[in-house]
């Protein structure tokens, strides 16, 4: 059963990430990549990390892609980039791209190493996160939301800008 | 084998009566605002010439439903503009899965929780839930792909994106109360006695949070006073490109969303299934009173509280739909970021403090 829902969620993810990067309209591409994001969802949920699981729908499918595909809506772009501007994105994307895949392999290495595969069946588990996050990463933490506070005040002092002129 | 047949037959008792309460929620709102504005209400549908106050009148709405034409506009996006009901329908309804209705029900030496999906993180996986029906909102206005339900859907999308927020932080200070994010354990703390007497149900640890709780999750069901989505009245919304049972789908949900109120309002802050001073084996009066009961009958009576319970909680939101008036665009926006959100943070600051000074 585990495992046909694996392959089965797998296979969605997968499909969906194809499909995001296939699909012209920014807006289907968007909708594609709230149906990855839920298929990852799932497969955290199947190893038994739910908080994770439903963290990763609240924050990523319930919160930021609304907001994508919100502004994807109003904006409505239709036409695409020019032939010129289309051969620099090809260059740039092809670029990323290697950066990208030197990366997951680097990830993939540290994760397949046997130091990373022991963790506790526990590590999923909401009061657990919290314990961690409170004590051995209290640092990292409080200095992130910081760097996130500092985000938003920027951005609204940005849109403040704007309107006064 | 008999385990999976117990939850197959659990995940469709939950859904059976979340459905058909819903479709009596139709009727009670009906009636209720009949009764409200001096009517009589529905009371003309008749099952062979049985007229039983209307109780029949939900079942021939359904039939009229049913049978409408389903127009899907020629201009639409199609796909999207026939999934968005659905996704709105399904997230909405799966949400009731996680509600406990009573504590554990022996039989034959068999232990059945009821409640279908007692995880860890129950009170996010409703949210989360929650957090998808949105999309049917902005789907719905985006796909129909006209001007009007287009604003529609941004209107409502970006009210149900606000109030989300208030809705998450209200519950914080009841989760550090009852330290767990798990159903039945927030239950189960509601089941205990304050001072030996008073049994401590969130709205007494809370009130704060239960206040905001309310506001906010009202504003999630999309009625009047916070029904600008819909705006039935004058301004057009994100569902007018849809007949028929793609319609009916918007406006159940709307319903259940109300019931699913009502079950998270009695869950968290009302002591869920517990009947005061009601122990496992029957009641124990704080004045030194006893009346034993057995097992079964003490589950029958956390069902009918449950059920009394959520009753009472539906038709407190069907009253404050049909007394008040809307709110003005930026009166919603500012209700919900400047008053609602910042008390909801004050709730967690004072918590923390009174908790604190407790220790």
């Amino acid at each position: 059963m585990e495992l046909f829902l694996f392959i089965l969620l797998s296979i969605l993810c997968i499909g969906a990430v194809l499909g995001m990067i296939i699909v012209n309209n920014q807006a289907y591409s968007a909708l594609f990549l709230v149906l990855a994001f839920s298929c990852t969802a799932g497969l955290f949920a199947l190893l038994d990390a739910p908080f994770i699981a439903v963290v990763q729908i609240i924050i990523y499918a319930g919160a930021i892609l609304v907001l994508f595909i919100f502004v994807i809506m109003m904006v409505d772009i239709k036409e695409g980039l020019t032939p010129e501007k289309k051969k620099w994105t090809m260059a740039l994307a092809c670029i990323l791209a290697v950066v990208l895949l030197i990366e997951l392999l680097v990830a993939l290495k540290s994760a397949l190493s046997p130091m990373a595969t022991s963790v506790s069946g526990q590590a999923g588990n909401a009061s657990e996160i919290g314990h961690l996050l409170f004590t051995k990463y209290l640092y990292p933490f409080e200095i992130t939301s910081v760097l996130i506070i500092a985000a938003m005040v920027g951005a609204i002092v940005l849109v403040k800008k704007k309107d006064s002129e | 084998m008999s385990d999976i047949l117990i939850l197959l037959i659990k995940i469709v008792a939950a859904l059976v009566w979340f459905l058909v309460l819903t479709l009596y929620l139709t009727w009670l709102e009906r009636k209720e605002s009949a009764i409200m504005q001096d009517r009589i209400g529905a009371n003309r549908a008749d099952f062979f010439g049985i007229r039983v106050i209307g109780l029949f009148q939900p079942f021939a709405d359904a039939i009229k439903m049913m049978f409408k034409e389903d127009f899907t506009p020629t201009f639409s996006r199609r796909f999207i503009h026939n999934l968005a009901p659905f996704v709105a329908f399904f997230f909405t309804a799966v949400t009731v899965q996680a509600i406990p209705f009573g504590d554990v029900l022996r039989v034959g030496g068999k232990e059945i929780k009821l409640q279908v999906l007692d995880i860890d993180v129950g009170i996010l996986f409703i949210l989360a839930m929650l957090s998808f029906t949105v999309y049917g909102v902005l789907l719905s206005g985006w796909a129909s792909n006209s001007r009007w339900t287009l604003l529609g859907g941004l209107r409502g999308t970006a009210q149900l994106v606000s109030y989300e927020v208030a809705l998450g932080l209200s519950l914080i200070g009841l989760v550090m109360v009852f330290p767990s994010l798990r159903f039945s354990s927030i239950v189960n703390y509601q089941g205990e006695l304050l001072f030996g007497w008073l049994p401590q149900w969130g709205i007494l640890l809370q009130p704060l949070g239960f206040i905001v709780f309310l506001f906010a999750s009202l504003a999630e069901s999309e009625r009047v006073p916070f029904d600008l989505p819909e705006g039935e009245s004058e301004i057009v919304g994100f569902f007018t490109e849809y007949s028929g049972l793609k319609w009916g789908l918007y406006m159940f949900t709307s319903f259940m969303k109300v019931l699913l109120i009502a079950c998270l309002l009695t869950t968290l802050f009302f002591g869920g299934y517990h009947v005061p001073w009601l122990n496992p084996d029957g009641f124990h009066f704080p004045w030194g009173g006893e009346w034993l009961l057995p097992h079964g009958i003490v589950v029958l009576f956390q069902i009918i509280m449950f059920n009394v319970k959520v009753i009472f909680f539906c038709w407190l939101q069907i009253l404050i739909r049909w007394t008040y008036p809307r709110f003005r665009y930026d009166q919603l926006m500012d209700f919900g970021w400047k008053f609602l959100v910042p008390l909801s943070v004050i709730n967690i600051v004072a918590t923390a403090i009174v908790m604190t000074l407790l220790k």
